[in-house]
Parts: structure tokens; sequence; C-alpha cells
């Protein structure tokens, strides 16, 4: 069996969403390089909807699936939806990760949090 | 498809493969046993001990057969640890950057009581042999550093290790695992009273190795029961298995000059190549290494992504990345020789093979670039290196 997933490295091999938006009005970044794994999302919300969403990854083939599949998920949808992402939910739409990559998942939940709290602080609205 | 991780297994030569089949089926006695079947089995096992021993320049009886090289390790090690305990000395030198199958059962010495010093192997992954003189006490029992490292390739001065040990009256073990057949190896020039070697690492089969004793080094059983191995290794012996290594060993010794000629130059043009791209480092010694290891840091990416891409591009290797071995941590190799976690997580080790051509050198060092522009193009640690929100580090 293979240490990954089709889902996930269909994802790896082709992320969706790489890069910045340059006016993002959210941006959250965890993780850190001592750890080897570090996720920058940056969300452009407009109407209470993420109208564009980027990420930029370092780390391993499930880290930078997962914030691919994090990205597709929120893509479009309202913020109260977004804020209700879990990891579990990215892990799922991977059709699963291993025990020990599961990390990668909780990573990008937190990354897309973050910045929905940035969102929150430069507007001082409420999700 | 370039196999590129040779240091992890090497494919069995066809030598290797032909001894053991025909033996399956024309050896398969117990070599215990007194009919022609089992005397016959004896008679292949004898003359693989005299193959094996005729390379490192030992005799038979000091070859015990083992399922490798970690258990090779253990029984030194601990065979090493009873003698010193009768009397009365505990104290183990070492290294930070050894094998786990030494590291480990170190570990397991020390909460038993054992004192254990692990010296610094430096920038180049090398160790001073004034430093191992310098750590030995009155109640040093053993001193086991590794013939060349696992992951970056860096050549130890054994040599002179064993001398010092034999001046200080102190045992020398070496784990030989990686070195085998890559750089000349002679137990008694090189002054190793116990060495570790493992088949699989020279195109012979897995679940086999030896370990080397000298014969007035008192072994520990690890495993009890029947005589075999002079009482040493109970358990009836991979007689097949066991043929195939001596065969595999012998090939490979006899290819030994050939193959490094060949593999430094494709080695060396390998490194000059990765040179190239900017902000990675060479890990270990350039010139006291391995004739088939390189080891580069690439920063801003981690390695396990690294390694899938290189797949896709039919390459395969390994790195030191926490990533890949499912630990926090990024190799202890790495972290030995002074990388930062933030540099060591961006590691890769190409292990080339002898049939390795410059064509496949050059795909290597084509295909490494564009994978680490690649990945660097969406990492916010690049990213940040690039805009100067953090200090680069190679």
């Amino acid at each position: 069996m293979a240490l990954y997933s089709n889902k996930v490295m269909e994802h790896f091999r082709n992320p969706r969403n790489v890069g910045i938006i340059e006016d993002a009005n959210g941006i959250g970044e965890v993780g850190n390089a001592v750890c080897g794994d570090i996720m920058k999302m940056y969300l452009k919300i407009e109407d209470d909807i993420v109208q564009d969403v980027k990420f930029e990854t370092f780390g391993c083939g499930s880290a930078i699936a997962s914030s691919s599949m994090a990205t597709e998920l929120i893509k479009g949808k309202p913020v109260s939806e977004v804020k209700q992402l879990t990891n579990k939910a990215v892990a799922e739409a991977l059709d699963g990760l291993p025990d020990y990559k599961m990390h990668c998942s909780v990573l990008a939940e937190e990354a897309i949090q973050a910045a929905l709290e940035d969102y929150e602080k430069r507007t001082g609205k409420e999700i | 498809m370039i196999y590129a991780d040779n240091a992890a297994t090497t494919r069995m030569s066809e030598t290797a493969i032909n001894t053991m089949t025909e033996l399956m089926r024309d050896a398969w006695g117990n070599p215990s046993s007194l009919y022609a079947h089992g005397q016959n089995a004896k008679e292949v096992l004898e003359k693989a001990r005299e193959d094996v021993a005729a390379v490192i320049g030992a005799e038979p009886r000091e070859i015990i057969f083992t399922s490798g090289g970690s258990e090779a390790d253990n029984q030194a090690i601990r065979s090493a640890a009873e003698l010193g305990r009768k009397k009365g000395k505990t104290h183990i030198i070492s290294t930070a950057f050894e094998h786990h199958a030494v590291l480990h059962t170190l570990e397991k010495l020390k909460a038993e009581g054992f004192d254990i010093t692990l010296l610094d192997v430096h920038e180049n992954g090398i160790v001073l042999p004034e430093e191992v003189e310098a750590a030995i006490r009155e109640d040093t029992c053993l001193v086991t550093i590794m013939t060349a490292n696992n992951e970056i390739g860096s050549i130890q001065p054994i040599r002179e290790i064993g001398a010092i040990c034999r001046k200080k009256n102190v045992l020398f073990h070496t784990d030989a695992v990686q070195a085998m057949v890559h750089i000349p190896l002679n137990v008694v020039d090189d002054n190793i009273d116990m060495l570790s070697a493992s088949a699989h690492k020279f195109h012979g089969p897995k679940g086999v190795g030896f370990l080397y004793a000298k014969k007035n080094v008192r072994l520990s059983n690890l495993i009890e029961g029947g005589e075999q191995e002079r009482g040493k290794r109970a358990g009836t012996e991979n007689v097949p298995g066991i043929a195939a290594m001596a065969a595999a060993l012998k090939e490979a010794n006899e290819k030994m000059d050939e193959n490094a000629v060949h593999l430094i130059k494709m080695r060396d043009r390998l490194i000059a190549g990765l040179k190239e791209i900017p902000h990675s480092a060479l890990n270990g010694d350039p010139v006291r290494r391995l004739p088939g290891n390189v080891n580069f840091c690439f920063e801003g990416i981690e390695g396990e992504s690294l390694l899938l891409l290189l797949d896709d591009k039919g390459i395969q290797a390994s790195s030191g990345s926490a990533c890949t071995s499912g630990s926090l941590d990024p190799s202890h190799v790495l972290l030995a020789i002074g990388r930062v976690h933030d540099v060591a997580h961006g590691s890769l080790r190409l292990s080339i093979g002898e049939n390795v051509t410059e064509e496949e050198i050059d795909y290597m060092i084509k295909s490494v670039g564009e994978v680490v522009e690649y990945l660097r193009g969406f990492s916010p640690l690049w990213r940040d290196l690039m805009e100067g929100k953090k200090e680069f580090i190679l």
C-alpha cells in the first residue's frame, strides 16, 4: 500500500489555489520551520463570503495536500460556515491521512482559523 | 528509474541470487547433522566463513554469522559491556551520529548503570582521534565508532582510533555496515577488535550479516540455544543466505577499486551540480566520504515533498526530514554536525550505485534543481528569506 491515498497524491501533485492574494483581508500563518511545517492562508472576504483563497506551504506532501484541500473546501463559502471547518473534514476529504500525518490537517484548520481571526481584527466584525 | 538509495539497501547481484537459489535446492540439510546432506551444508557454511574472513583479513573462526548489522552491533556492544562490567569498567565511548542499532543499545546500557560519552563529530562529520584518546578513562571498556556514516558518508579515522585503543588496552568496535566493499578494510591493519556488516548493503540478501570478533574477545550470546557459531549465536544457520552473502561480498570486494574510481567521479559531478542550487550545502566532508554518497540541505523546503516529486521523476532517494521518519525531529546525524532544524528538514541523500551513468547524474542534477525551485515557489519560509524577514542560514 502506498503511503498516501490517491486523493492526497493528486492534491500534492496539482495543488489548488497556490500563491498569495495581494489585497487579502485575512492572513493566517501557523507552524514553524523548526517543526518542518509552515502554512500560510490568504483570504479575500467580501459580503461575508470567502471570495478567494490562496495558500503557501513549507512542509511534507500531506501538508501541501491538506492546504490545497482546505482551500477547496472553503472557497465561495460563507465565513460562518468556514469557521466550522475541522481538521477531520479536511482529512476525510483527502480519503484519510496516516495517523502520524493528522497534524497536517490540524495545521490547515488552524491556518484558516488564524486567517479568520485576522479578518475579524482588521474589520472589527465578528463571525 | 534511477535508484539512488543504495545506502538504504541494494539490489541483489545475479551471483548472490544464483548462489542462494541453487543452495536452497541443493544444500537444505542441517549443518549440525552428521549425514551427507547435513555435512554438505556444513561445508558450504564453512567455505562462506573462509571467504568472508579473507575479505577483511580475519581468521574464519573470528566470524560469527548474524541476522544482519543491527544484531552484530548489539552483540558486539553487549559483549564488551559484559566483559567490562566483570572488571568494574563501565564507561563506553561512541559518537552522537552512530546508527540507532548502536545508540539505542548504549541507551539501554546507560539505564543499566553504564556511563556513555558521545564524542563530537564536528561540522564535517569526522571524529578526531585525539578526542577519542582524551576521552578514554581508567574505566573505559569500549570505544564504538562507525567506519563511515550512513547518512552523510563521512569516513572515520578508524585505523588511528584503533591504534589508540590498542595502546590504552580498550576494545574497539566499528559498525562497517556502510563502508564494507566501498573502502579497503583490514581488521589487522586497522586495529579492529570487533566489526559489524550487513549483506544487503553489498548486493547480498536481507536478514544476513556478520560480526567479526578478534579471537581473544569473549562474546556474550544474544540468542541462547544450540551450539551453532561456536556456541555464540544459536539457531540453525541460514546456509543459502550466508553463502549468498559471501558470494556478493567476494564479488563486490574484487570490483572495489574499479567501482570507487567511477563512483567518485560520478559523486563529485553530482555534488558540483547540486552546489549550483542557491542556498544549498553539502553535508559531510567533501573528500573523506564514501564514493557513492551525496547529501545536501536545501533551505526553504521540506525533504519529504522533495522525495515524492523526485519519485514522480523516476528518482528514488531518501531524506533526513522528520516527516519521512514519523518522528518530530529531523535526522540525529544532521543535528550532530550542527545543522539546525530549519535546514535539516530540507535534506536529500542520493546514494548512487556502481552502474550509474553520467546522463543519469545530469538528469538528477536537473530534476533536483527543478523540484527545489518549484517547492520554494510556494514556501512561506522561502518568501520570508527572500524578502529579508528571516536570515539565510545556508
